[in-house]
């Protein structure tokens, strides 16, 4: 008999495990998902509300994918993980044995237990079940208010601008995203949100969320005292690992569930990884909880090795990253600060009637590149990546950017010598 | 408030330019029916403006409606319109194109009053009245004209999509419209400079060569051109640009598939079987219209001893099943229910010499960026021809379809910047699977740069041309950080 590998979830990261198990071995791959019976792409949940895809169009994998490569699937939510006895417990009664546990439970929205958080037609935005509520609690309504500044909370203020629904979006911090980017960004997207007619109040935090009588939202109330009336509320202020399940058994927890740089949890046997894993120490990972989709793949690809008994420590690698917002993509390369830090020198260009932009930071000392920000410009990731492994200067990088971009055919992105004087400290 | 009151589905907003525009066009269908009906005969130019001006006019002033809202991928609501999604307008509209292409080839008595109402326009172009191809030709050109107009402003951030569309807008009306008709008007064959065997069959069928040889020097001009494009011209250009530089670029089958059937690129099927159905059909046709070729010309040079009178069912087979049914019926007809490129990816014979030769002897690829891509199946879905970019992306490897035409489309949705068109060397150009890794990157320091710490002002050059040097020096041909992992 060979192994039995039970993984708990099937988003990103344990689908990336179960492949690249099923690629490397004949073990017996169980998947458990409350959430839905096939993966889909949980980044592709807002083209579903847009209208731009159907639901199957985010499947990444047809159906008859999970049985031709004898990966079982089953639907249900797990209720307890019992690591004395190897088996999980599905809804409550059915119990799977698993010689190995992969955890990838991902996220949860956070609430920061303000007052009305809880009442109707407030919500985030992390899975299908969320996309449910959203379609009901936004059919017909005149104002909807979108709380945070970070990827779903732009996210959710686009859904709801494409059914015409005024949004007035809330963002505690002086410029949207300014945590990680650096303001020329930050204020660019600011322009993008605003030309879409999104009512951006920047430094404006949530005070409480006032009902009606039958116990729905009707208005928010925002830190300088002014109550926005709205039929609708999207709590998008972050997520953290989702470990309900977790947090009784063995395995040892903090805010997620604690692993080492092999994503090995304190119980033998038992991993894991994605959103819902905490490392243990800093500086395995670029920070102790990575929330990202290219990051749950590459803790997934990284366990898989050493399930399959070529033990493998996580190398989390040049760091990249992307986005959109609006109709401006973003991707970034390396190390980008979002404030100038000592011995980092920037090379910065930008065209803000385009929304285009480009930064390429470098070391003050021997003016090796650290990383790229873009703004409606796509550069190649494996380019970038090189240059800034081989520690490539400048003068080198600028001399041959045009290896670098990624725009389409016949694009006037920018010329190299927009770069001339445009250097700042 | 109950929500069991809010079930009303999402629409766009209708304003009053919209509303103009839909007015407009309602006027011009009335037009159409009127005219039908026998107004086309009786007054052909009132008929015509009414009808081709109320459509030309409300198109324009609804795609004018669109610069209304930012440039940028634009596709909300696609998967919930009724003419979209495959909803009771979808069905009308393809039983429509369909209930045309059937009147049209097999019963055109029944749209004589229509084409009455082209005769003031033929005339003026090629001194006779219009028939029934005459009228076609007319609605085919309108078509994709105002139709490629919405295709420049949807995409009017995208200078590949506007230079494209542009093209094959120019292609139709000038090369399948205004040239074939002054040739009639000066006593010349109608012949398409831009449509060679095996798609326009005929060119190089015994039959073919007489009519055009009988024309003289331009017949015997044309028959040269048309052998020369696809024998030498055709090779050549598919190696430097793919398949793209004919089917979206130049091609009218091609060029109405991306104006009309832009709004329908997403209903192609995207199934493994589908791809199966393609691949056997494709190269059937293939084979079919060598056949047909190669039996015609034994027959003709041995005058009918050898094969009698086969090869004349056998033509009027190909012609009828391959030309008519499926390129006319089927592949417009269907735009609703099937897509826009059905004919194209099941059914053309050049699309499959084409594909044969990007797939094997090409500089043409789709790049995928590294790890980027976040499956979100946009690529995927608004593939007109039912290639599963996704697929390939999500590994991180490049795409190489036979039937990749080349529009664009998947690289202008995609959200993360993870898809390029373009052209490099053939080595390396189908990479291995791979996702981003770095642990095996030789790191080689590079002594330059420490001398030169001050910044150089950079040569003037724009940046996205890139040279084979560039190619052996990226990453993304074989060597370097990219590696095989998966």
């Amino acid at each position: 008999m060979s192994k039995h590998v039970v993984i708990i979830g099937n988003g990103i990261a344990g689908v990336t495990a179960a492949r690249f198990i099923r690629k490397l071995s004949d073990y017996r791959i169980t998947m458990i998902s409350a959430e839905t019976d096939h993966f889909y792409a949980r980044t592709a949940l807002m083209y579903i509300y847009m209208g731009h895809l159907r639901y199957e169009d985010t499947k990444p994998y047809a159906d008859g994918f999970w049985q031709q490569n004898g990966i079982d699937l089953v639907r249900g939510y797990v209720t307890t993980i019992d690591t004395e006895a190897r088996a999980v417990h599905v809804g409550g009664g059915r119990a799977i044995g698993y010689d190995v546990l992969v955890i990838a439970t991902g996220s949860q929205s956070n609430k920061f237990g303000w007052p009305g958080q809880d009442l109707d037609a407030v919500q985030g935005l992390y899975g299908i079940p969320d996309l449910a509520t959203m379609e009901r609690w936004t059919a017909g309504i005149d104002r909807a208010v979108v709380i945070g500044g970070g990827l779903i909370g732009i996210e959710m203020a686009e859904m709801l601008h494409t059914r015409h629904i005024p949004v007035t979006f809330l963002v505690r911090e002086q410029g949207y995203m300014d945590y990680l980017l650096p303001p020329e960004e930050s204020a660019m997207i600011n322009a993008e949100i605003r030309d879409h007619h999104i009512d951006l109040r920047l430094a404006t935090e949530l005070k409480e969320i006032r009902p009606d009588d039958q116990g729905r939202a009707r208005a928010v109330v925002t830190n300088t005292g002014e109550e926005i009336p709205c039929q609708f509320v999207g709590l998008t202020v972050g997520v953290h690992p989702n470990i309900d399940v977790v947090k009784p058994s063995n395995v040892e927890t903090n805010r997620g569930v604690l692993v080492n740089e092999f994503f090995e949890t304190s119980v033998p046997g038992v991993y894991a990884i994605g959103d819902c894993a905490e490392f243990r120490r800093d500086g395995i990972g670029i920070r102790r909880i990575e929330q990202l989709w290219y990051t749950g793949r590459h803790h997934g690809k990284t366990v898989a090795q050493t399930i399959c008994g070529r033990r493998a420590a996580y190398d989390r690698g040049v760091f990249f990253n992307s986005a959109k917002f609006f109709t401006v993509e973003y991707q970034t390369y390396g190390d980008i600060k979002p404030k100038p830090e000592d011995g980092t020198e920037t090379i910065f260009w930008q065209d803000e009637a385009a929304k285009k932009l480009v930064r390429i930071n470098y070391a003050a000392d021997d003016g090796r590149v650290l990383g790229f920000n873009l703004l409606g410009i796509r550069f190649r990731q494996d380019v970038c990546e090189r240059w800034i492994l081989e520690r490539r200067s400048t003068d080198y990088v600028l001399k041959h950017l045009r290896q670098a971009n990624f725009d389409p055919e016949f694009y006037h992105s920018f010329k190299i010598t927009d770069f001339e004087n445009r250097t700042r400290p | 408030m109950d929500v069991s009151f809010q079930l009303t589905t999402p629409t766009s907003r209708f304003g009053r330019d919209e509303k103009i525009a839909m007015a407009l066009i309602g006027v011009g269908i009335l037009g159409l029916i009127v005219a039908l009906f026998g107004a086309g005969s009786t007054f052909p130019v009132a008929s015509f403006w009414v009808s081709i001006g109320g459509l030309s006019l409300g198109g324009a002033l609804y795609i004018r409606t669109y610069l209304k809202r930012p440039a940028g991928i634009d596709n909300d609501g696609i998967m919930f319109s009724s003419a979209t999604a495959r909803g009771m307008l979808g069905w009308i509209f393809g039983i429509v194109f369909t209930g045309f292409y059937v009147l049209l080839y097999w019963a055109p008595s029944n749209l004589e009053h229509l084409i009455r109402m082209t005769d003031p326009l033929s005339w003026m172009m090629r001194g006779q009245p219009a028939d029934r191809w005459f009228l076609y030709g007319f609605l085919y050109t309108l078509a994709v004209l105002v139709m490629g107009a919405r295709m420049i402003v949807k995409y009017r951030h995208n200078r590949y999509q506007i230079l494209r569309t542009i093209s094959v807008m120019f292609f139709q009306l000038g090369f399948a419209f205004i040239i074939p008709y002054l040739l009639v008007l000066f006593n010349q064959p109608e012949f398409y400079f831009h449509y060679f065997w095996p798609l326009k069959y005929d060119y190089l069928w015994p039959g073919g060569v007489d009519w055009l040889s009988g024309a003289g020097q331009v017949g015997l001009f044309m028959i040269v051109f048309g052998a020369v494009m696809f024998f030498l011209a055709t090779p050549i250009l598919t190696y430097f640009f793919g398949k793209r530089w004919y089917c979206s670029w130049v091609c009218g089958c091609g060029g109405l598939a991306e104006t009309a059937g832009d709004p329908f690129r997403h209903l192609s099927d995207k199934s493994l079987k589908a791809w199966k159905i393609e691949r056997w059909m494709v190269h059937s046709v293939l084979v079919f219209v060598v056949l047909t070729t190669v039996v015609l010309w034994i027959n003709s040079a041995t005058e009918g001893a050898v094969l009698g009178s086969l090869s004349t069912p056998f033509s009027k087979a190909y012609g009828f099943y391959i030309g008519l049914v499926f390129a006319g019926v089927v592949g417009v007809g269907f735009y609703p229910i099937m897509g826009s490129r059905v004919w194209c990816r099941f059914g053309c014979p050049m699309a499959a010499t084409l594909g044969l030769l990007q797939k094997f002897y090409s500089r043409f690829r789709i790049t995928t960026n590294g790890g980027q891509c976040i499956s979100c199946g946009n690529c995927s879905t608004y593939c007109e021809m039912g290639i599963d970019v996704r697929w390939y992306a999500q590994r991180g490897q490049n795409i190489i379809r036979a039937s990749c035409v080349g529009c664009g489309v998947c690289a202008a949705v995609c959200p993360r910047g993870v898809l390029k068109l373009e052209n490099g060397p053939r080595e390396g150009r189908y990479n291995g699977p791979i996702l981003i890794h770095h642990d095996t990157v030789s790191v080689q320091l590079d002594d330059a740069w420490k001398a030169s710490r001050p910044l150089m002002p950079p040569a003037q050059e724009d940046i996205p041309v890139l040279t084979d040097a560039d190619w052996a020096q990226m990453s993304g041909n074989g060597q370097g950080v990219v590696t095989s992992s998966t």
